[in-house]
């Protein structure tokens, strides 16, 4: 990408993020309202079945082989473990990935859109070795899978 | 405002668009303590990334701290055509939010 290019995004973002400035503070939007869909409550708890019902109102899961999680079996470095989801199944909406040992354990939910195929990936933290968990809400209901990953150096502290 | 660079890759084959955006964030937890001060480092991280294609969402991700620094993330989209333009709009911890393009080839 060239430096125009570069430039041309960057004064888009501050346009969009200055506009929505100006609602707040013209009092327009509430932050409240803004930020309406992102679960405190998911994204704080401490326990998974406190986060699971915050964010689908139940902590049913059934287990799931039609759900593939690719994760190290070994990551070096716990601050950055690739993760990818991918499912063969119809009508997903979500796609939640959680660390069973992290302090918190709810770390990404991906709700998916018109034509949203049900693959995603991304790099999360762990603090130390436990299983990765993949939730995906399909047809209302929540579809599990998980996968041990062992971590040499955890990635919370510091 | 602290201002995150991104770089954005839309590509289309067989029908599916696949989306790879790297951010420059620091994705503060709020947990961990600043090395030679020991106090906590106050939570700073991107809380929503929102795709939108010609006015429709087709994808919402909501994260929190447990996201690595500069966030890398991918996903997978149906219903587009080449030249199409989409939008990543990003929400932090604290309300800000930023965005960026990319054309899909």
């Amino acid at each position: 990408m060239d430096t125009n290019m570069k430039r041309r995004i960057f004064l888009k973002g501050s346009l969009a993020a200055s506009a929505i400035g100006v609602a707040l503070g013209a009092g327009l939007l509430a932050p409240k309202a803004v930020l309406a869909a992102w679960s405190e409550a998911a994204f704080t708890a401490k326990k998974m079945p406190d986060a699971l019902n915050a964010l689908f109102g139940t902590d049913m899961l059934e287990e799931s082989g039609s759900i593939a999680i690719k994760a190290p079996d070994i990551a070096e470095n716990g601050a950055v473990v690739p993760i990818t989801v991918s499912a063969e199944m119809a009508n997903v909406e979500s796609i939640s990935i959680i660390a069973a040992n992290n302090p918190v354990q709810m770390i990404a939910s991906f709700n998916l859109g018109e034509g949203g195929v049900p693959f995603v990936s991304t790099r999360i933290k762990m603090g130390k070795s436990g299983d990765v968990v993949a939730v995906i809400k399909a047809d209302g209901k929540l579809y599990t899978a998980k996968k041990g990953v062992k971590v040499t150096i955890g990635g919370c502290g510091g | 405002m602290a201002s995150t660079s991104i770089k954005i890759r839309a590509k289309l084959a067989d029908d599916e668009v696949t989306v790879k955006a790297l951010m420059t964030h620091p994705m503060e937890s709020g947990t961990r303590k600043d090395s030679k001060t020991g106090e906590l480092v106050p939570a700073h991280y991107i809380q929503e990334v929102k795709c939108d294609l010609g006015g429709k969402n087709v994808m919402t991700a909501y994260w929190n701290g447990g996201v690595s620094k500069n966030p890398y993330l991918s996903f997978k989209f149906t219903g587009a055509s080449k030249g199409d333009k989409m939008t990543l709009t990003w929400v932090y911890n604290k309300g800000e939010s930023e965005s960026g393009e990319a054309e899909i080839s």
